[in-house]
């Protein structure tokens, strides 16, 4: 049995028994690397020199009995919009082709400290405006299951990695449903944790009222670990969340009794493969019998919530991105006249037509005499949004849906029709919107290519989210199966 | 509201990007056709309702004034484009 295919406690008590090292399991990574992703693509750059010292480190520390914590000596990977000290940042932008950074993000600084080891840096969309990876301006990652078909996105790399076998799982970031849809595009578990439950200091801004970053796993129950180690307050991040955190792993009881599940209609109606339909009423048939009750609920505004995240998120964006000057660090415009003229220069031969696109949206949606009609308007259908879910909560534990309406799409099928690829995400915006957490779970195939079930949950209530997905997982074998490559 | 090539070059001066003519006519029918998709935020009558600026609201973080190192010139240097004397350096801010 490959090492990434061994529960947490297996690599756990195989390190502990010296059947195992965190070196082999470095190496099982890069050979794996090296095996397949000539095909699939998913690095954009390797940490191997780093990663097999820092192994032997951990060998170290392991045998000094220096191991306790459940993610110590797992390979891991790290979408390339998270910092990581000396090992280059490129968002997949030829802006930040050079970018070499000198400090670690918050995440990346606790998975060291949890002892794991970062293998590289993940393809993603430019700057994570994108939802098929077809936006990284260095290449397409391919979805595992078929290699003709996208990833997802924008953590294309990141879930495409772990659905690979690449790594044991990997980080990405989630603004309007960058985590969870590759995750269900490539059959594995994504999970978008509550806004601002993760710090994001040191995650390359795209929109700050939305981003958050949350694990790609091969279950659950790794996730639930995952999130563990990378949650909690940071006085680096001043929209960080002062809570408890509570022990995630304890709420996986596989006991769902009684449990109130709502399913949205509108997220099961028009434009929703009727593949797609299928394996979620037949996954709400699995809660049924596991003792849990549902009932169809109305989230009335569903319909508004991708214009109200486009403008919302492409305006953000264009203030965000305003730091990409050529003065700092990227790469600067060699031909330029004059200071400006280096901005101009600099931004438009660095950045691609998507990241243009919705710097121009965003730009014209606050500049003057336009504020009102497009962002304050977008803010305030934000909060009916949010008003929505806030309702169906009162009455409910969770909401249950399809992560995306349909499998993965081919490559290139939407590239020219901005417009089409931003509705494959009416499931999962409106969720960001409302800043609740959620995840992704593998729950059929359609054709050969997964679909994922949406779990949603109450505001700062992982717990429930994570012990109904496990429920499901435990009593299903969709999350064992994986592509041939 | 539909936009022009004018507003797209005046919006583009804004963002301090510069457009090829085919990427002003591209982005002129992508964003008009975006911004007519965004009209339909009109049928809600928001006139009483509150706009959410973030998700759940955080109040006045502050800390201590307390001096803490910052980050060393030279490694801030690193990533510099140009530099002179612990500086970075840019082209000519006036003609």
């Amino acid at each position: 049995m490959a090492p990434f295919d061994l529960s947490l406690q297996e690599v756990g008590a195989k390190l502990r028994n010296k059947e195992l090292s965190v070196a082999e399991l470095v190496d099982a990574s890069y050979k794996r690397i090296a095996q397949t992703d000539e095909q699939i693509k998913a690095f954009i750059t390797l940490n191997e020199e780093a990663a097999r010292k820092q192994a032997i480190e951990l060998d170290n520390q392991l045998a000094a009995g220096q191991a306790s914590n459940p993610l110590f000596g797992l390979p891991v990977g790290i979408k390339d919009n998270i910092v990581t000290e000396g090992l280059l940042t490129t968002c997949a932008s030829q802006f930040l082709s050079n970018y070499n950074p000198i400090y670690d993000a918050t995440v990346t600084r606790k998975l060291r400290e949890a002892g794991t080891v970062n293998i590289g840096k993940l393809n993603m969309d430019e700057f994570a405006m994108g939802g098929s990876n077809e936006n990284s301006s260095y290449f397409v990652t391919r979805n595992p299951w078929n290699t003709e078909h996208v990833p997802g996105g924008s953590s294309g790399g990141s879930a495409a990695s772990v659905a690979a076998g690449q790594v044991y799982f990997s980080l990405g970031s989630d603004t309007g449903g960058s985590i969870r849809q590759p995750a269900a595009y490539c059959g594995i578990v994504g999970l978008k944790p509550t806004y601002g439950l993760v710090s994001r200091f040191g995650l390359v801004a795209f929109a700050s009222s939305l981003d958050q970053i949350g694990p790609l796993t091969k279950n659950v129950e790794d996730a639930a670990y995952a999130l563990q180690a990378i949650a909690g307050h940071d006085p680096n991040e001043s929209t960080s969340a002062n809570v408890s955190i509570p022990n995630y792993a304890e709420s996986l009881t596989g006991d769902v009794k009684g449990l109130r599940i709502a399913v949205p209609k509108e997220y099961l109606g028009e434009g929703i493969d009727p593949r797609v339909k299928d394996a979620i009423m037949a996954a709400l048939k699995k809660y049924e019998e596991l003792g849990a009750t549902w009932e169809e609920v109305s989230l009335p505004h569903t319909e508004y919530a991708i214009a109200t995240y486009y403008l919302l998120a492409s305006s953000e964006a264009s203030s965000n991105l305003a730091r990409f000057d050529g003065v700092r660090y990227g790469v600067r415009a060699t031909d330029a006249e004059n200071l400006i003229d280096m901005y101009r220069k600099s931004r438009s031969q660095g950045f691609g037509a998507e990241v243009k696109r919705r710097i121009m949206l965003g730009t014209y949606a606050l500049s003057s005499g336009y504020y009102d009609a497009y962002y304050l308007k977008a803010q305030k259908v934000r909060t009916l949004i949010k008003q929505d879910f806030e309702k169906v909560f009162e009455k409910f534990d969770i909401i249950v849906g399809p992560t995306a309406p349909t499998p993965a799409f081919k490559i290139g099928e939407q590239v020219g029709d901005p417009l089409t690829m931003y509705l494959n995400d009416i499931c999962t915006i409106p969720v960001s919107l409302a800043g609740i957490p959620a995840i992704s779970i593998p729950c059929g195939m359609a054709d050969g290519l997964p679909i994922g079930l949406q779990i949603i949950g109450k505001a700062f209530d992982e717990s429930t989210v994570l012990r109904s997905a496990h429920a499901f997982e435990i009593n299903t074998e969709f999350h064992k199966q994986r592509p041939s490559l | 509201m539909s936009i022009s090539i004018k507003d797209v070059e005046h919006v583009a001066n804004l963002a301090r990007l510069e457009l090829t003519e085919s990427e002003k006519e591209q982005f002129t029918g992508q964003l008009n056709a975006i911004l007519k998709y965004a009209e339909k935020l009109n049928e809600l009558n928001t006139d009483h309702i509150a706009p959410t600026s973030h998700a759940f609201e955080i109040n006045n973080v502050t800390r201590e004034d307390i001096t803490k190192p910052s980050l060393p010139i030279e490694k801030v240097l690193l990533n510099a484009p140009d530099d002179e004397d612990d500086q970075i350096k840019v082209p000519a801010v006036l003609e």
